[in-house]
């Protein structure tokens, strides 16, 4: 979307503009711990690059009047094996105060790797992590139940890795088919 | 044969076996467990309720497996429930009878390949008695089962293990597609 920002503004749909407003904003207040935006139709979005600013610029999400993003409608994890990181993306929306909606991502090592928790942004993030932490193995930092959510407590692995191999046995039983 | 075709003499007299009459009881009132673990156990309720109407054969849910005779495993066992199964199982009183209703209680169903979650068939913990197909199998079908389990305790008796009562079930076990064909037959 770096090919010519006045032709792409020209043809930007009405609420990947509101989008790119809300970005701006962010954008004025943390400088480069965010990435450029990204004006995808389906859903517009900016990575946070310096992820230790991330609880922050959620809160100012949350709390600046000009964006009032109340409401994360979804947090889910990704897998990126040639990058070698795992990820979140939040979806993020203002209900009640604006009409505008983004995405963030925001992106750690794979092996071992920690984001930052919102959940206490946020009360939908406290499940939300907990399954991507579940599914993918990254840890959040500062969350306050960390457990895993849907897998057993002891079960081995990572479901969601695109190199999930399950595990043999579970308690003596046989796993796979 | 049941025992209600019996001859009855005109002093209201019966004769018969202690075993047959103690089946009769039995499979005259199979109380299964109530509980459901996935889409099947949608199937299992509409069993239960007016239009299928289990309670004609004696059969209706049981809130604890203290009180059961049957377990209906209808649906999905995951690894996690697997154990719990296995629990509930080991709590219920003997004789008990487990039926395995749906591809997933079968065999994994859907979730055969990619479902690291699921347990693979759960008579990988327990021991099933009756398997019954489908996804999810209709009413009708999981009658059809619990008709089987009925038949099964008929073949038991005093002396007689249930592996024994179960052989015996499968030797004299029906072609379906013959059932089927003489159905047609008689109602075209
Ligand atoms: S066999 Fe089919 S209907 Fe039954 S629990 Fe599995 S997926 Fe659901």
């Amino acid at each position: 979307m770096d090919n010519g920002m006045e032709e792409a503004g020209n043809i930007m749909p009405a609420a990947v503009q509101e989008s790119k407003a809300a970005y701006d904003i962010i954008k004025e207040r943390f400088g480069s711990a965010v990435s450029e935006f990204d004006a995808n139709p389906t859903m517009p979005f900016f990575e946070v690059v310096d992820t230790s600013k991330w609880v922050d610029i959620a809160l100012f999400m949350r709390d600046d009047s000009r964006l009032k993003f109340n409401y994360m409608a979804c947090l889910s994890g990704v897998d990126y094996p040639e990058q070698n990181q795992l990820g979140i993306v939040c979806n993020l929306e203002s209900i009640g105060h604006h009409t505008h909606r983004i995405a963030v991502k925001v992106k750690c090592q794979r092996d071992g790797g920690s984001i930052p928790s919102v959940s206490c942004v946020w009360h939908t993030a406290n499940w939300h992590e907990r399954e991507a932490y579940d599914m993918y193995g990254m840890t959040f930092d500062g969350h306050p139940d960390h457990r895993r959510i849907l897998c057993p407590e002891d079960w081995t692995g990572y479901p969601l890795r695109k190199d999930y191999q399950v595990q043999e046995t579970y308690h003596g039983i046989k796993v796979p088919y | 044969m049941g025992l209600l075709d019996a001859r009855i003499s005109n002093r209201n007299v019966l004769v018969t076996s202690v075993d047959n009459v103690m089946n009769w009881a039995r499979l005259s009132s199979l109380w299964p467990m109530g509980f459901g673990l996935a889409c099947c156990a949608i199937e299992m309720m509409a069993t239960n309720a007016s239009n299928y109407d289990l309670e004609r054969f004696g059969i209706f849910p049981r809130s604890s497996p203290r009180q059961s005779d049957l377990m209906i495993v209808a649906g999905t066992v995951t690894m996690k429930m697997a154990e719990r199964v296995v629990t509930l199982y080991e709590q219920m009183p003997e004789p008990r009878y487990v039926l395995s209703m749906g591809s997933c209680s079968n065999c994994g169903g859907p979730y055969w390949n990619h479902g690291y979650h699921v347990l693979k068939g759960v008579d990988r913990v327990i021991p099933v008695d009756v398997y019954v197909p489908g996804c999810p199998p209709r009413p009708e079908a999981l009658i059809g089962g619990l008709m089987k389990i009925q038949e099964l305790v008929r073949m038991e008796g005093l002396g007689v293990t249930r592996q024994e009562a179960l052989k015996k079930l499968a030797e004299k076990s029906a072609d379906p597609q013959q059932v089927i064909e003489q159905t047609r037959k008689a109602t075209a």
